[in-house]
């Protein structure tokens, strides 16, 4: 509801719902590219007069300079504070005069701007949104004040939250090089340090139209977009100087990392394990399409390898999941978690967990449970067309994840065609010590929380 | 807290975009009332099911029975033990689930077409004939506690239910609907089944379903789903006025950024002036980045990422509240910037400007909430509770433009009392 919405801070999220595209819903979908390099989705749902309008920047905090972490999100916040033309608030205001609703969010590969507004504003939209790409306009006092809101924002987000903070060292801990391992709203240190010129060089930097994907998706036909597009963002040039996105590689893990976290705020202490993994690459999402499945399979609820053997047979958690990002840029993470009951303790704990994937490695994977779950991913393309606005995030952040619209149109088949064989391979794949960080998060009295 | 969403802003005709949408209201042949919104263009069905009473009908000393029992409802029922039921939901992508809240308990399906038959099956156990099975209880009885532990470390949890000690007392909106740990462990087996028992019945369910089936077939479906209920169950809580006198509580706890939450009493949704407070609060501290209390307290000074204003009108109780987070050094200012809004808005009301923007927002983004089943099926039903007729919606934007400047005015000088706004801050909020 607030300004930034982090979706990717909460990794078991990721694993939660389906993220299969939806090829039963392709017919909604057209796609084009302006003469400025700006890339075009329309999403046709004609139920209700609504639209959302979304603009994507492929720029993220992974892009940012090192040393000025948190500045993509800053950004975003200041992209709220006025252009040439619009005042300061304005453009929040506008939306809501309108009857609309707006917003934005950061993540690790895409910044993203949307609103949701009656069909028959979409113009008006396009020309607010165009105008703050190119046109805003920001002094120090704007800089300073809403500095101070991200930082407390962090302070809300992370700094009283324990599981945040655990999170963001179990994060730096995992990549040794990739910014992936820079939180997106940044270190602290840096945030406080943040000014006009590190915000200002990342717009420069990154906000044009050959660096932006629009998503349009409701009550809109697809002429009707494009003859807007045009009008609108067709007069904005293209960045010459945009460079490929190319960062910084791992290089090889040669050493199992463990994160030992205590905060006297934790009352229900956890082991998660995150493996460095490989994430869904266009044209090839075939080992990501496995790994999805993996995840299903071995933490996707109730009825999954590890609930069965930790929670309903041995009874030794609370909770357990297993979670895996596919749409990513760079090397993603596959995770695993389990929180004991009381009375067990983390190292029993782990070691119950790492007993179960063995087991796992050694059993294969149930047939009638895979095919439980391709059924379900099947329904997900049906209940997707329900919700537009989610469709609409799917293509805006696969498209700035790496991915086309094609790969995203082709992976319900892929994941359909993923084989038991398949899944174990990429288990065999994942599970590597050496590429993972086990973290402990702990409350103050390390005997109390283990005992 | 539960907000008010499905209760509040239903304004269906937007003066921007009107939404073609017809309503039938449907009774089943066995008697069961519910609304419909066919909708034939994706195969598949969005029920929602709602029991009022909810939580608030935990009996003295089975605090949290209800909140267990609702967490036991899809762990095995009918002839199907835990696992055995939720492989049967996943066979057919059937996507159920169960909530609770202090006035409902709330039961959601989707379901496709194709296997409609067999996951009415599956949700007509889950609801008439949960199992309560003893290893089952075990187990989820220990997920609860795991919650309750944790929301004693979580400052939000820890001022919410001071916030609720303080405003509701003895009432059973005055403790966490989780239980207390104490409590939790003493439930058994024949408290959920009386739980289920008193509070899962046919007088008190409401019913709305959206999609891909018609009057006739739902009709059916509902007296298959339903008809097994019991007649009635637990009388409902008495009603409680509100009443608090303004100063700041300060719960100590160590962590870097202080929670304040705040209010007084409210206004009840059926009280002719509350579209008016509705239109007012919007202007002072609706989720808006432009309400008063957005501006005044994060645009203009930075003291916080987040502060908002709602209004709460319980089955049993209404209240006017909001919440804040700043850091412990900046929490005092906040709270005092917040007294001072407070104390204009009683004395000022809202202005002709602010007035227009809140109604231009309001009756403009009413159409868009219904973009989709689950949505309309989740206000349809929340209509149904509030006691509002369907035609409610196509009359909603009258009422809101209706309310004029002098409106606000009064309900401002009624409703917002300075004199008796509470906080209660829980961190080490400095100079408070």
């Amino acid at each position: 509801m607030f300004k930034s919405l982090f979706l990717k801070l909460l990794p078991l999220c990721a694993a939660l719902g389906f993220p299969g595209a939806s090829s039963a819903a392709d017919d909604q979908v057209t796609t084009f590219t302006l003469d400025n390099g700006m890339e075009v989705v329309v999403i046709e749902d004609h139920r209700a007069p609504a639209v959302t309008h979304m603009v994507w920047y492929r720029a993220g905090s992974a892009d940012e300079v090192r040393g000025t972490s948190g500045v993509a999100h800053f950004l975003e916040h200041l992209l709220f504070k006025g252009t040439d033309t619009l005042a300061p608030g304005e453009f929040s205001k506008t939306v809501a005069e309108h009857g609309g609703t707006d917003n934005a969010f950061t993540s690790y590969d895409y910044t993203a701007y949307f609103q949701n507004i009656a069909a028959d504003r979409l113009g008006l939209m396009m020309q607010m949104e165009a105008d703050r790409m190119v046109n805003i306009r920001l002094d120090e006092e704007d800089i300073l004040t809403e500095r101070e809101v991200i930082i407390e924002e962090r302070n809300q987000r992370t700094e009283n939250d324990p599981g945040a903070l655990f999170r963001e060292q179990r994060n730096a801990a995992l990549y040794l090089n990739h910014p992936y391992g820079t939180p997106i709203i940044g270190w602290r240190h840096e945030m406080v340090t943040l000014d006009l010129d590190d915000a200002l060089a990342y717009y420069k930097r990154f906000y044009a139209p050959n660096n932006a994907v629009l998503v349009v998706a409701g009550d809109v036909t697809p002429d009707e977009v494009e003859r807007l597009a045009k009008e609108h963002y067709g007069p904005l040039k293209a960045n010459p100087d945009l460079k490929p996105r190319d960062r910084v590689d791992e290089p090889p893990h040669l050493a199992e990392r463990r994160i030992m976290f205590n905060d006297a705020r934790v009352s229900q202490p956890y082991v998660m394990r995150n493996y460095l993994a490989p994430e869904r690459d266009p044209g090839e999402q075939e080992t990501a399409a496995a790994l999805t499945l993996l995840a299903e399979v071995l933490g996707g609820g109730q009825t999954s390898v590890l609930n069965r053997k930790l929670q309903f047979e041995q009874e030794k958690a609370v909770y357990t999941s297993a979670f895996y990002r596919g749409q990513s840029l760079d090397d993603t993470e596959f995770g695993l978690i389990i929180v004991p009951v009381p009375g067990v303790s983390l190292e029993e704990a782990e070691a119950a967990l790492d007993q179960a994937v063995a087991e796992f490695m050694e059993e294969g994977v149930d047939a009638d449970q895979l095919s439980r779950i391709k059924f379900q991913l099947k329904a997900s393309q049906i209940y997707a067309r329900d919700s537009v606005d989610a469709l609409a995030r799917r293509y805006g952040g696969a498209l700035t994840s790496g991915l086309t619209v094609e790969d995203v149109q082709e992976w319900p088949e892929i994941l359909q065609a993923v084989t038991a064989e398949d899944i174990m391979d990429a288990a065999d794949l994942v599970f590597d010590r050496k590429n993972a960080v086990t973290g402990y998060l702990m409350g103050e009295d390390v005997q109390e929380a283990q005992q | 807290m539960k907000r008010f969403i499905l209760a509040l802003g239903m304004i269906f005709a937007g003066a921007t975009a009107q939404a073609e949408m017809d309503i039938q209201v449907i009774e089943s042949p066995g008697g069961i009332k519910a609304w419909l919104v066919e909708e034939h263009s994706i195969p598949f069905v969005a029920l929602e099911l709602r029991f009022q009473g909810g939580a608030s009908l935990d009996l003295v000393g089975k605090r949290g029975a209800t909140n267990l029992m609702v967490g036991l409802l899809n762990e095995g029922a009918g002839d199907l033990d835990a696992r055995g039921f939720v492989e049967a939901a996943e066979e057919i992508a059937a996507q159920l689930s169960y909530d609770v809240g202090d006035d409902t308990v709330s039961v959601s399906a989707q379901f496709l077409t194709e296997t409609r038959d067999a996951a009415v099956a599956l949700l007509r156990d889950s609801i008439i004939a949960p199992r309560f099975d003893e290893d089952a209880v075990e187990r989820v009885r220990l997920q609860v506690l795991s919650g309750i532990r944790s929301s004693e470390n979580d400052p939000d949890d820890i001022a919410q239910e001071a916030f609720a000690h303080e405003f509701y007392g003895d009432h059973p909106y005055g403790t966490p609907l989780e239980g207390t740990v104490e409590s939790v462990n003493g439930l058994t087996r024949d408290d959920l089944i009386a739980a289920h028992q008193g509070v899962m019945t046919r007088d008190k369910v409401y019913v709305s379903a959206a999609g891909d089936i018609t009057a006739e077939e739902l009709g059916a479906l509902l007296d298959d789903l339903l008809q097994d209920l019991p007649e009635t169950g637990l009388p409902l809580p008495a009603d409680l006025k509100i009443e608090t006198e303004a100063g700041v509580s300060v719960i100590p706890f160590d962590t870097p950024q202080s929670v304040a939450v705040f209010g007084h009493a409210g206004i009840e949704r059926d009280d002719p002036d509350f579209f008016a407070a509705y239109v007012m609060n919007v202007v002072f501290g609706g989720g808006g980045f432009e309400a008063r209390l957005m501006n005044e307290v994060r645009e203009k000074r930075g003291l916080t990422y987040g502060v908002s204003s709602y209004l709460l009108p319980k089955d049993h109780a209404a209240l006017y509240i909001g919440r804040v987070a700043s850091a412990n050094d900046r929490i005092a200012q906040a709270i005092e910037v917040i007294q001072a809004e407070w104390a204009k808005l009683a004395a000022e009301g809202v202005t002709e400007d602010e007035l227009r923007r809140a109604k231009t927002y309001l009756t403009g983004a009413y159409p868009l909430r219904f973009d989709g089943n689950r949505p309309i099926a989740r206000i349809l039903v929340g209509m149904q509770m509030d006691d509002l007729s369907p035609d409610y919606v196509k009359t909603r934007n009258a009422n809101i433009e209706a309310v004029t400047l002098e409106d606000v005015k009064r309900v401002a000088a009624d409703l917002v009392q300075p004199e008796a706004l509470r906080f209660i801050v829980v961190g080490q909020p400095e100079g408070l």
